[in-house]
């Protein structure tokens, strides 16, 4: 790494705020098991690189029903929580991997050669609000408006109301290493709506508002979810084998909710 | 920068740029040579650590991010010349072949113990299932960490491959 980045390590959120700026060239570092072997073989090559591990970023809070998690809290620290989380984290990578993986860093991970970020459905599903900071200054914004729009973006926080119920269906794999093909989170808000998000579906984690339309009826709701979608091929399942499953997913995915209390 | 880790018990300073993975470190500057550089990309396993007392990934830490942390090895599973139990369980069940995967499991193992993990070979797959042996010895691998948990003991001499371990010496 002769000539990698300049690193900056900011010792609380505002250090890290105003070291960010506007974001331009700035690679920030969360638990980095996505970015450090990016850099070390200079697949990303930035200017910058904005370390939040010492920036107070971690934790997660609750208050009056409402749930709000820091950028830099670990993924292993989100696996006793409610479906559809648990379930959902509990397929991201291995042990390890978890303790080191951040909540910032799945909301910013990019389908490159595998489709990563799969607490991006999951929070689209929770009607979760992310807070980021960057050209403009700070925005608070639905999962889905932050995932469509998050370049130079730095991610404070996410926060959601605790759902009434809620369930992850997915394309499992038989090894740990692999990442989850396409996977389906259905919430239950507390006033009694459906909520459902995907990842694996799309560049990133996709609402599906045309299944929640259809939620009444679980088979009809997963044949309206492929016209929410943004199917692709990769090296883990082609986009045909995606459009045969996406269907199936979200019936299951809808019949697992119903179960739930 | 210049920072501060403890390894196997010893403070070392290390100088290195925050970005570098602890396992370069820990490999390049400080000789401590069994984490392993596999894929280096977090999904071998075998350049597993303890910081602090959980098992990661060395290939994947920026070395900045455990600064003061303590870290531990196989070099500092036992005293020099002698066996952790679950090392001696790993001899006398051949749970190794080449050895490559080797350190990483087993410090990805002693974590498993030192929480009080059961000899229960589904809760040991759920604790070890991101490694991988290439040699694919993982009915073995089971068999050792769950002799481990159960506190077996063995007399090594009687082993084959424990007789050959005696015959080369361990602290080679
Ligand atoms: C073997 C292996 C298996 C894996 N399996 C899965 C899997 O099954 N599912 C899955 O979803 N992922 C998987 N991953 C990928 C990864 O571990 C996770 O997505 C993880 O949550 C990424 O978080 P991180 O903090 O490590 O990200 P980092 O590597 O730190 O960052 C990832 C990206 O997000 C950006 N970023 C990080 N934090 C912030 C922030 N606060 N604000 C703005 N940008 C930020 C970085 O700049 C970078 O572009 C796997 C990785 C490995 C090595
Ligand atoms: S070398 Fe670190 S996981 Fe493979
Ligand atoms: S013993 Fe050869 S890779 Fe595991």
């Amino acid at each position: 790494m002769s000539q990698g980045p300049e690193v900056l390590i900011p010792t609380s959120a505002a250090e890290a705020v105003e070291l960010f700026g506007t974001g331009a060239d700035t690679a920030v570092v969360g638990g980095g098991t996505i970015l450090i072997p990016m850099l070390r073989l200079s697949d990303a090559r930035p200017a910058r690189a904005l370390m939040l591990h010492h920036a107070g970023l971690a934790g997660i809070s609750e208050t009056g029903g409402r749930l709000t998690i820091g950028a830099m809290t670990p993924l292993n620290h989100l696996a006793a929580m409610a479906d559809p989380i648990a379930a959902c984290v509990a397929h991201i990578a291995d042990l390890e991997i978890r303790g080191q993986a951040t909540l910032g860093g799945n909301l910013c991970a990019r389908n490159t050669d595998a489709p990563r970020g799969d607490l991006q459905g999951a929070m689209i599903a929770l009607g979760a609000s992310v807070r980021s900071v960057g050209a403009g200054g700070e925005r608070t914004e639905p999962a889905e408006e932050f995932l469509a729009n998050r370049d130079d973006r730095l991610v404070l926080d996410v926060s959601f109301e605790l759902p009434a119920a809620g369930a992850y269906a997915y394309l499992d794999r038989a090894h740990t290493h692999e990442y989850t093909a396409l996977a389906v989170s259905a919430v239950r808000t507390s006033d009694g709506a459906i909520r459902l998000g995907a990842n694996g579906a799309g560049p990133h984690g996709l609402r599906l508002p045309s299944a929640e339309a259809a939620a009444s009826d679980h088979a009809a709701a997963g044949s309206a979810a492929l016209a929410d979608v943004a199917l692709f091929d990769d090296a883990i399942a082609s986009a045909w084998y995606r459009e045969k499953t996406l269907p199936v997913l979200v019936r299951r995915a809808l019949d697992q909710l119903k179960e739930a209390a | 920068m210049s920072l501060n880790i403890t390894v196997n018990g010893a403070s070392r300073t290390v100088n290195a740029e925050p970005l570098t993975p602890l396992l370069h470190v820990l490999r390049e500057e400080l000789d401590v040579l069994s984490p392993k550089a596999g894929c280096q990309n977090g999904g071998c396993g075998t350049c597993t650590v303890l910081v602090d007392g959980e098992p990661r990934r060395s290939c994947l830490l920026p070395i900045a991010a455990v600064e003061g942390a303590e870290i531990r090895t196989v070099e500092g599973l036992a005293p020099p010349g002698q066996l952790s139990p679950l090392q001696e369980a790993w001899i006398h069940h051949y749970a190794a072949q080449c050895g490559f995967c080797t350190g990483g499991f087993l410090m990805a193992a002693t974590a498993y113990l030192e929480n009080g993990g059961s000899d229960d070979h589904t809760e040991i797959a759920k604790a070890l299932g991101g490694h991988v042996c290439r040699c694919t010895g993982y009915v073995k691998i089971l068999d050792a960490v769950s002799a481990a948990a159960r506190g077996d003991s063995f007399d090594l001499t009687t082993t084959a491959a424990g007789l050959h371990t005696t015959l080369k010496g361990v602290d080679q």
